[in-house]
């Protein structure tokens, strides 16, 4: 269960100065690790895209001015009725079905008590004993091979409001600020097992996740605004054993890369208590991101007690088969079986269809571009995840904001198989064609890019470079075959690389070796 | 079932709540026979009926998806006993350490 909003209680005690027990996972634990094997399970939280929150009309907004988007039902105010969102349920139903889980025919909201500044109503509607969604699974490549990752349970709930603290932290405020813009806003929290057995593992998981939930349209994923939220539980046990060892839950996990580092920390960590015949306690451990461990968070005296009840204000939903199929019936291609289908269709390599497949946009975009290229698709596959990539990398451009369209590039690539410009020149072009949408044609008759076909006219460039370049053509006829990679590029160069570097190197050998 | 003086202060503490030690015993008293009162229950035999999740018999209460105006934050700060700017101020989080 979350209690994401008690996190920042007590990770800020650590962070104000108490050391941790961390210093405890330092040298020696990389002997005694590869005895021991962790068992991984992840508690991700994603906001729903809908346009309003999730039991009133507010806007569901990320960064508007502080409590403007709030009303009497998501401030809790007495006397209100919460009215449940039929698009956040179809969100989390259609989730539930991409993750392969049983869609509960019979569902209800729970009310999950207690106090915290950024829950207005000191209770979260949440679900607790029937949730939308149980037993699925995703099947996550690792390794070259696949792990099926049981999902436990997809629920429903409200997100919390945001508090901001005076001085950053929240132990050196005397108050803290709120606002509830975000209260209310839809939340799907997805549990799997734990069925993940390395930091990589987990990595892996939670890229394909968010793959799954942005094919499905249902939230935008991004981490640093908050929209996915992650929580691991570890335990560490002597390899091959089937007991499971005390679980560990770590908190603050703010990037994928956290949730890994955090991870291989604590598995290092804790193997080495283990190593040294030690216990491990069960804890919340925070990540501390600047230095790179994870420290206990100072828990309250009193054990975790929600009370959860059902919601009195909400009455249950009845999901018939029919709604769930219409549902279904909306489900796109998801990424596993796009994957599968571009390397028997494509002829692509496993890791060619699977960073082509992460993103439904660049998956789009990579087969419209076959489509109109129609020539091989491991040439528009290099293209798209080589010069693309990099531009898209160097210019922070997203894949749906970039300028060339598929049907540019595959004019691109038809222009290198006839011919008309090199494929060393083709780079030039297409670094033109990113930054100003213009054609391919266009480019090359701008730039004077068209590579030179005439014969006569290389064959002058070719006499020219020779009658420069004695003492090397000299070598060359003396046998010396390297020096005429010199030739070939003084050629290029005076030809701003518009010349077939064979061609010219057939042109050069037949005068050296006659002359 | 006897309700004691420790679920007293368990429950207090939970709901925020400060008692002196005679309201403690009034009150592990009354929730006793509260308690008592409703294990009358146990006297039923339930194993066929399935735990009522509401009790109006209705499901399914959605509404669309469309956004309606929301209170200016003016309105909705009206009642804040502390602000500051268009923010709700409340006393710090973590009790002295
Ligand atoms: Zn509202």
């Amino acid at each position: 269960m979350p209690e994401r909003a008690k996190v920042s209680t007590a990770w800020a005690a650590e962070a104000a100065g108490r050391p941790g027990p961390a210093q405890d996972g330092g040298t020696g634990a990389v002997a005694c690790a590869s005895e021991f094997e962790p068992v991984i399970g992840l508690e991700v939280h994603v906001e729903l895209s809908t346009k309003s929150k999730l039991f009133c009309g507010c806007q569901a907004a990320f960064n508007a001015p502080p409590n403007s988007h709030t009303c009497p039902v998501c401030l809790g105010l007495p006397g209100v009725l919460p009215v449940l969102n039929r698009k956040a349920v179809e969100f989390g139903i259609k989730t539930a079905l991409a993750l392969n889980c049983e869609v509960a025919s019979f569902s209800k909201f729970d009310r999950k008590n207690y106090f915290y500044p950024d829950l207005p109503k000191n209770y979260q509607i949440s679900q607790y004993d029937l949730p939308l969604g149980t037993s699925g699974y995703v099947d996550v490549s690792v390794d070259g091979g696949m792990r099926r990752v049981r999902i436990k349970r997809v629920h429903l709930e409200e997100d919390a409001g945001k508090s901001v603290h005076e001085s950053g932290t929240i132990t050196g405020s005397s108050f803290s600020l709120e606002d509830y813009n975000r209260t209310g806003v839809p939340l799907l929290e997805i549990v799997s097992e734990p069925d993940l057995r390395s930091p990589e593992e987990a990595y892996a998981y939670l890229s394909m996740l968010r793959s799954i939930l942005r094919y499905l349209d249902v939230s935008d994923c991004k981490m640093e605004e908050g929209s996915l939220r992650c929580d691991a539980n570890i335990s560490v046990r002597p390899k091959g054993s089937s007991v499971l060892g005390t679980p560990i839950e770590l908190k603050n996990l703010n990037s994928f890369r956290a949730v890994e580092k955090a991870l291989a920390y604590e598995f290092r960590r804790q193997a080495e208590i283990l190593a040294r015949g030690e216990r491990i306690t069960r804890e919340t451990r925070h990540w501390d991101e600047s230095r790179q461990v994870t420290v206990p968070m100072r828990r309250k005296e009193e054990a975790d007690d929600y009370r959860y009840f059902p919601e009195p204000d909400l009455v249950p939903l009845e999901i018939e088969e029919a709604w769930v199929n219409e549902v279904r019936s909306t489900l796109p291609e998801l990424p596993g079986v796009r994957r599968e289908r571009f390397m028997r269709d494509y002829g692509l390599p496993a890791y060619d269809a699977a960073i082509l497949t992460e993103s439904k946009d660049l998956a789009d975009y990579f087969e419209a571009a076959v489509a109109a290229y129609g020539g091989d698709a491991k040439a528009v596959s290099n293209w798209v995840m080589g010069e693309l990539a990099r531009l898209m990398n160097a210019t922070g451009t997203d894949i749906r904001d970039v300028r060339v369209a598929p049907t540019a590039l595959a004019a691109m690539l038809k222009m290198i198989d006839d011919g008309t410009i090199s494929g060393k020149i083709a780079k030039t072009v297409f670094e033109e064609m990113f930054a100003t949408g213009k054609e391919p044609r266009q480019v090359v008759a701008e730039k004077g890019l068209v590579q030179i076909v005439d014969e006569g006219e290389l064959a002058r460039i070719v006499d020219e470079v020779i009658a420069e370049n004695r003492d090397v053509a000299d070598e060359v006829r003396a046998g010396k075959d390297r020096a005429i990679t010199f030739l070939v590029g003084q050629v290029m160069k005076k030809t701003r690389g518009r010349a077939n570097p064979r061609a010219v190197n057939r042109l050069l050998r037949e005068r050296l070796s006659s002359g | 079932m006897k309700i004691t003086i420790a679920d007293v202060d368990h429950v207090a503490m939970l709901a925020r709540l400060r008692f002196d030690e005679d309201e403690k015993a009034g009150m592990a008293e009354q929730l006793s026979r509260i308690v008592e009162y409703v294990e009358k229950l146990n006297e039923l035999d339930t194993g066929d009926v399935s735990p009522m999740a509401h009790a109006v018999p209705l499901r399914n209460v959605l509404r669309d998806d469309e956004v309606r105006p929301s209170l200016d934050p003016e309105e909705a700060l009206r009642n804040a006993p502390d602000r500051e700017g268009d923010f709700f101020r409340v006393p710090r989080i973590l009790e002295s350490e």
